[in-house]
């Protein structure tokens, strides 16, 4: 059975931290950062990427379009 | 089996979704968590699957996205309050193999721009209308709306919106599926994967229906404002389904593939 | 070469815009320059030139129709009478605002409020000192005759274009209304895309190529610093319009003690009072602006140092005679003589006016 394996890319500068791509996850990859960016926001970045699918929910609702997909079959 | 490092699947031949290139590098203004974002990005996608970047002009607003023209990379007009669809009829119909859209909030379309809204949709100019409808003056700080819900409260009805101060909401996009001119009406949402799926297809045919010219294409977006609702992104998306799917119920209103003028003889004959 | 035909003013507006290659009229019905657009949709222009001709559901739309045809670099134009000017003055703002050109007819009739549909000269200080928001200025004509009725909508054109400013023609009732012998000019092609390109590509929305920047038609700066820069460009515009394109005409002035300034269709009645005046050995001139805005000041500076006193006559209550003082600069008595809310002057009462004027001094 192929298996996939995805990761994200945040741009965590110009991520405002809406939290939305977290809720989309299916798989919880998702959390925000303890750290803040340039603006004071607490970015968007994987806290479990091993669960990632690469099915892009997350980047399909961000308002920002701060979010690129990739996947592999493994 | 090897362990996967994270760089070795972040490579350009692995790529599944990233920025469209008709959305510009401009930092976008809209507060977090913004529908317009969303609704932004999915216009663009549309333009670009369509191939029509050199071919459309957006038609902006006055409201939170009078500078949509800083963010899509496309030619834009941007119009007085409430007027887009008579800057979008003219261009429309000087340049008619363009396409031509435009982009209002709830304020501009439904309060000060009703009447020219709906007399481009009934002389079924061959536009496509994108209709943000937040229920909430966002720009000039979170004002009652023509469609703000009876109870909301806002800056102008503080104690929340009561049928005998301020009247009801109005259910533009119900008008306007009354108009023979009008050959798609739907109503949509951008808030899950699923509904941003469903709002781009209903976009995507809004742009189509302009090269079959057989009228105005008309696509609501149900929408949040964080800010003006006082609530978080998240819980403003779960606020949007709870209250204003409720009195805006998604779907489609009028999809018409053929002449309207079907619409009008069924009176008369 | 042209056409001789005896043509109404408003119809002359229509058959000068099918033939100077207007692209797009876009109108409301108002007494009294409704023939304009029925003239238009008797001609059916879109038939054989390709002009747009529609039918707007009000002034507001119909200005900014304008706005969104002017914006893709096309010939369009708009034509209402005194209340629907009103209606269309935050766009006539918007659109110089954003440097767009395009031509307004007003066929003004008296006011204030729904007023009269008789004919007057009382939106003087509409047309010429803004009327809409901000600080801007729109080049204002100011026709005499169906003859310049029909010579102004391509001169209105070609300013517009030339300085990317809104044109208006000011003109009223009584010229809208007259008929009279005029030669039409022949038919111009409207402009095709590549003239577009040449005349407007660095700035109309046509459709973002690949080998430019994406145009924006704007009129909103959220930096006051650069809107500012905006504005001194602009000023730095009217300034230039004022000196390369002033516009009048002089009868009997060589000799003249005493001078008529008036404008359209008063300085027709003028130049009548000014024979009158003549036979009883009076000796009047008529300096007649045809450009209202930018104004003849210089001349009439000029003037002032030759002639005992001026008075202005117009179909108002006193709006030019301000711009005559002001060029006169209190060198000599300027007065002023007007009927208004639609009451047209005699040449009689008008010279009646002077004669008072030169006895008594004001």
């Amino acid at each position: 059975m192929a298996k996939v394996r995805g990761a994200i890319d945040v741009d965590k500068e110009l991520c405002k931290g809406c939290g939305v791509c977290i809720t989309a996850c299916p798989t919880h990859v998702i959390e925000l950062a303890k750290q803040v960016n340039g603006k004071g926001y607490n970015y968007a970045h994987m806290e479990n990427p091993e669960a990632c699918i690469g099915c892009a929910n997350c980047a399909l609702v961000c308002p920002d379009s701060v979010i690129t997909v990739y996947k592999i079959n493994i | 089996m090897a362990t996967i490092e994270i760089k070795d699947i972040i490579k350009k031949e692995n790529l599944v979704y990233g920025k469209t290139k008709i959305l510009t590098d401009n930092i976008m203004h809209y507060c977090p968590g913004c529908s317009h974002g969303v609704t932004h990005k999915i216009v663009a996608e549309v333009i670009e699957e369509l191939g029509i970047q050199d071919k459309t002009i957006g038609v902006s607003p006055v409201g939170c996205s009078v500078l949509a023209y800083n963010y899509l990379d496309i030619d834009w007009q941007q119009a007085a309050h409430g007027r887009a669809p008579a800057l979008a009829t003219a261009t429309k119909r000087l340049m008619p193999d363009h396409y031509v859209f435009t982009y209002q909030g709830d304020g501009d379309l439904a309060s000060i721009g009703a009447a020219e809204i709906l007399h481009a949709c009934n002389r079924g100019e061959n536009i496509t209308v994108i209709f943000v409808n937040n229920a909430i003056y966002g720009m000039t700080g979170g004002q009652m709306a023509p469609t703000t819900l009876l109870g909301m409260a806002t800056a102008t009805s503080p104690y929340g919106r009561e049928v005998a101060l301020h009247g009801y909401p109005l259910k533009i996009t119900e008008l306007i599926a009354l108009l023979p001119g009008v050959a798609y009406v739907t109503r949509q949402s951008v808030q899950t994967p699923a509904a941003v799926r469903k709002a781009k297809k209903a976009i995507k045919k809004g742009f189509e229906n302009q090269a079959k010219k057989i009228g105005t294409s008309f696509i609501e977006i149900v929408s949040t404002c964080s800010s003006g609702w006082k609530l978080s992104p998240v819980d403003s998306n779960r606020w949007m389904e709870e209250h204003m799917f409720k009195f805006y119920p998604l779907g489609d209103l009028k999809d018409s593939e053929k002449a309207n003028e079907e619409d009008y003889k069924k009176y008369i004959e | 070469m042209g056409e001789l035909k005896l043509m109404k003013g408003n119809e002359v507006i229509a058959e000068a815009a099918i033939r100077c290659g207007c692209d797009g009229y876009f109108g409301y019905p108002i007494t009294p320059q409704s023939e304009i657009m029925e003239t238009l949709m008797l001609e059916k222009p879109w038939e054989t030139t390709g002009m747009v001709v529609l039918q707007a559901e009000s002034e507001v739309a119909s200005i900014n129709m304008l706005y969104g045809g002017a914006s893709c670099g096309k010939k369009v134009m708009t034509s209402s009478s005194s209340p629907g000017i009103s209606l269309m003055l935050e766009g006539i703002s918007y659109l110089a605002g954003a440097e767009l050109p395009c031509l307004i007819v007003n066929v003004v009739r008296g006011g204030p409020g729904l007023g009269t549909i008789q004919p007057s000269q009382a939106d003087y200080f509409q047309t010429t000192k803004g009327g809409g928001h901000g600080d801007y200025q729109v080049i204002a004509l100011a026709p005499a005759s169906v003859q310049e009725m029909n010579d102004f909508v391509g001169l209105g054109f070609d300013l517009a274009f030339k300085y990317r400013i809104p044109s208006l023609i000011l003109t009223d009732g009584v010229i809208g209304q007259m008929m009279e012998k005029v030669i039409v000019a022949d038919h111009k092609p409207r402009w095709t895309d590549a003239e577009i390109q040449k005349i407007s590509g660095t700035w109309a929305t046509t459709g973002k190529t690949k080998n430019r920047e994406r145009h924006v038609v704007t009129s909103l700066n959220l930096e006051s610093e650069k809107q500012e820069i905006h504005n001194h460009h602009l000023q730095a515009k009217y300034r230039e319009i004022e000196v390369n394109e002033v516009r009048f005409e002089e009868f009997q002035t060589k000799d003249a003690e005493y001078l008529f300034v008036a404008y359209g269709s008063s300085a027709r009645i003028c130049q009548k009072s000014v024979e009158l005046a003549r036979a009883k050995g009076i000796k009047v001139g008529l300096l007649r602006p045809i450009t209202v805005w930018p104004y003849p000041t210089v001349r009439i500076a000029e003037l002032a140092t030759k002639v005992k006193g001026m008075l202005a006559v117009e179909m108002s209550a006193g709006q030019m005679v301000y711009d005559v003082r002001l060029a006169v600069n209190g060198k000599i008595p300027v007065s002023h003589f007007g009927r208004y809310g639609g009451v047209i002057p005699s040449p009689g009462e008008v010279l009646e006016a002077m004669e008072k004027f030169i006895k008594g001094g004001k």
